[in-house]
């Protein structure tokens, strides 16, 4: 376990080396630091002297990948190449354009993020696999067909209309909750309610239908028909039979979401005014500060990395006949 | 050209989309030769809801075509001015613009509420005597013709009777066309004939109507919201056709030929999917168009018209979506070809000698085709979702283009408002949701004929 573990993550290194190389190329091949501080400064301040300064205050004043005035190992070392991009395989995600420390920014805002996340994550998956297994009893009949109308009806929602939507009913007509805010000391589950609540609501379409091709796909078999001959009723093969065969599809396609919960979601905190990493993301988007966006691009390819081999884990728990090795 | 009074102009846009039905065109009559595939179409239509869906999605497509046809109205010569010269307006107009009579033309001051007749706000104006008083404005488009404004819901009544007489004697004629050339086949055309009658009813009395009321109320800057909404439809369309194609090919090459070749080759493809999936997706979006923003801005130059401009951005944004999204649909070809390859058909080409590219082209390439198909329909629903959030995230399509994406971003916080301007909201909404409801289902009724493994699945149940 531990070895195959182990050569995963060395597998992670050259698609993490890909991702790099990929925003490097996105960020200083395709726009230079000049196109970049041109934009940054805005048209009116646009001088020779004002990029110069931009680009010195901001460390892009060196050669792309080889700087021939320094010596020995710093002519490698000494570029934007290694500041900007190399050390980050270390961490070390230096300052953003406006100058606050990135690392810092990070390891706060991940809190109030996985306040919201953890607990959509989960509820969700409790509320999707309830309404599925209940449908799944049905399955066959109107109500079954109805059921899924009800579903993809939900899915052609647009998540922005969920939010906007339950801030207005929930919020402003019956008002339950605060519109949107967070404070970590004062009763903070009460800015947590309405959130938590949208992202359960709207995934519950896409969520269920998927939960009930799944159980189908298991009701079919003839273990369940087996059950059924010896006389097993319908609510101990759905939970006995169906829903721990269904597990396998389940891990593979939620498990590799966990590390990513740190990443938070961008609509729900910024119209939340939930101050995690995902508001913190829109927020350089908006702003256009491209080191923090470099900085969580790498944040999330590894936090997808951890997942898949977390999902690789799941399966030797969940099915006793998946080795790895 | 200056005889007729117009000027066509083609954006890169609308080149595209022409091309686009073409290809779709060629692609569909292709496959009717194909009895197997045949086989599966006429499964999709004989239900009448992939009947019913099916047009909608055609209607949303037709005023997405005709939103495609663009050109520069000439210009009256200036008084006085004897000349031979034409000169064009500036503004781009759209057959779907001249269809709707005028709808985007009649503005108001600021918000007001559907068949209202005065403004939503207060303004300073003067009463008889020459006072200053804050009071709600006359509209300038509404009610014109009014004599008495107490007897507007009747008037509305008035004017739905005589729009839904002449929608229904369009219909008439419309339906009892194909009811001529269709009579006695096996579809439910009826359904699709219900689903024309209606909205060709709909559309008449939306255009009819627009003339004395705003149906849909007017935005903060004053547009028409029906109209709005109406042109955000050729930006939904062509977004999620566009960005498809842009898709396609990338994963259709690549996973055939990792399934296929193995070796070093499906490594390669591998490693660069895995990567590209591994970046957070809409960091990536965010970051490409931002950079391809930062270049317009520097390059003012190559645009000649504002238009031009919004739909370099539009294309653009076609573009990354495609290079981006390519990762699930490639992994899925790539583990059909793989079993395919596998197939005893497929070793005895081989052993015969048959080449790489004859076997691709013969064996594997039909044989995946379903996939395709079924991406099709349903990243075409996803990616019109996906605009409205990108539009809202403010990488999306240009603000001077009309979108449902910038119409909820520029009415996000209107709820709030005291009392609430809900009806830009329920406008972007109703229109958006129709098309991707449609397509949703559609995508479903696709995947049960095509996928033989859905389709055991819902046979055994």
């Amino acid at each position: 376990m531990l070895a195959y573990i182990i050569r995963r993550l060395i597998y992670a290194i050259p698609i993490l080396i890909g991702v790099n190389l990929l925003t490097f190329t996105l960020f200083f091949v395709v726009n230079s630091p000049d196109d970049m501080a041109a934009s940054q400064l805005g048209d009116k301040y646009v001088t020779p002297e004002a990029i110069q300064n931009w680009k010195r205050k901001n460390g892009y004043d060196k050669p792309l990948f080889l700087n021939d005035e320094a010596s020995g190992i710093s002519s490698l070392t000494d570029t934007i190449f290694f500041t900007k991009s190399v050390k980050l395989f270390a961490f070390d995600f230096g300052r953003s354009e406006s100058g606050r420390d990135i690392t810092t920014d990070v390891s706060t805002r991940m809190w109030p993020s996985l306040a919201v996340a953890l607990p959509s994550f989960a509820i969700g998956i409790w509320v999707n696999i309830c309404v599925a297994l209940m449908v799944v009893m049905f399955r066959a009949t109107a109500l079954d067909r109805w059921a899924v109308f009800v579903f993809v009806s939900l899915m052609s929602i647009s998540y922005l209309f969920y939010i906007i939507g339950g801030q207005y009913l929930v919020a402003k007509q019956w008002m339950l909750v605060p519109i949107s805010g967070f404070d970590p000391d004062f009763q903070p589950w009460k800015f947590l309610l309405l959130p938590v609540l949208v992202s359960v609501v709207s995934g519950i379409g896409s969520g269920a239908r998927w939960y009930r091709t799944l159980f189908l796909e298991e009701a079919g078999q003839d273990y369940v028909r087996t059950a059924r001959a010896k006389g097993a009723s319908e609510i101990s093969i759905l939970f006995k039979h169906i829903l721990p065969n269904a597990l396998i599809p389940i891990l593979t396609g939620i498990v590799v979401l966990i590390p990513s919960l740190f990443m938070g979601s961008l609509l729900i905190e910024s119209f939340f005014g939930i101050p995690g990493l995902g508001s913190y993301m829109l927020d350089a988007i908006r702003s256009q500060d491209f080191a923090i966006v470099r900085s969580m691009v790498f944040i999330g390819s590894i936090l997808y990395i951890i997942g898949l081999i977390l999902t690789d884990i799941s399966y030797t728990w969940a099915d006793p006949r998946v080795r790895l090795s | 050209m200056g005889e007729l009074g117009f000027k066509p102009v083609l954006l890169w846009s609308d080149a595209l989309v022409f091309l686009l039905v073409i290809v779709l065109i060629t692609f569909f009559y292709r496959l009717r030769n194909d009895p197997q595939s045949r086989d599966r179409w006429s499964q999709v239509f004989s239900s009448r809801l992939g009947m019913i869906t099916f047009t909608v999605i055609m209607v949303y497509v037709g005023i997405a075509l005709l939103d495609s046809l663009h050109f520069r109205q000439a210009l009256p010569p200036p008084e006085g001015v004897q000349t031979n010269e034409v000169f064009y307006d500036n503004k781009v107009t759209s057959v779907l613009d001249v269809m709707l009579d005028g709808m985007g033309d009649r503005f108001e001051r600021t918000y007001s509420a559907p068949f209202a007749l005065k403004s939503f706000e207060k303004s300073n104006m003067s009463d008889g005597q020459g006072n200053m008083v804050r009071d709600y404005d006359w509209l300038t488009h509404a009610g014109q013709h009014l004599a008495d404004p107490s007897g507007k819901w009747l008037d509305v009544l008035r004017l739905t009777a005589i729009a839904l007489m002449w929608g229904l004697a369009l219909s008439a004629v419309v339906v009892g066309l194909q009811w001529a050339l269709l009579r006695g086949s096996v579809y439910p055309w009826y359904a699709s004939w219900a689903v024309q009658t209606a909205v060709m009813c709909f559309m008449v009395w939306l255009v009819y109507i627009s003339h004395y009321y705003h149906v849909l109320g007017t935005d903060q800057g004053g547009t028409d919201v029906a109209f709005q909404s109406i042109k955000g439809i050729r930006t939904g369309v062509l977004l999620g056709t566009l960005s498809t194609l842009v898709m396609l090919p990338i994963a259709v090459t690549l996973g055939v030929s990792a399934g296929y070749f193995k070796g070093w080759v499906d490594d390669v493809v591998q490693y660069l999917y895995t990567t590209l999936s591994s970046i957070p997706g809409i960091l990536l979006i965010a970051a490409s168009v931002l950079l391809f923003q930062v270049y317009i801005d520097l390059n003012p130059d190559f645009f000649s018209i504002g238009m031009e401009k919004a739909d370099a951005r539009f294309i653009a944004l076609c573009f990354i979506l495609g290079l981006t999204s390519w990762s699930s649909l490639c992994r899925l070809i790539r583990a059909e070809t793989l079993k395919i390859s596998q197939l005893g058909y497929v070793q005895a080409a081989h052993a015969f000698g048959v080449s790489h590219s004859r076997i691709l082209g013969r064996h594997i390439l039909p044989n995946v085709v379903h996939i395709i198909l079924i991406t099709f329909v349903l990243d075409f629903s996803a990616l019109v979702l996906a605009e409205a959030v990108l539009s809202y995230i403010g990488v999306g399509i240009d603000p001077s283009m009309g979108s449902w994406g910038n119409m909820i971003n520029g009415a996000r916080s209107e709820l709030s408002r005291e009392p609430a301007v809900w009806w830009t909201l329920t406008g972007a909404f109703f229109f958006m949701f129709i098309l991707v409801l449609a397509a949703n289902l559609f995508s479903d009724l696709v995947r049960d004929a095509f996928d033989p493994r859905s389709n055991s699945g819902r046979s055994e149940t």
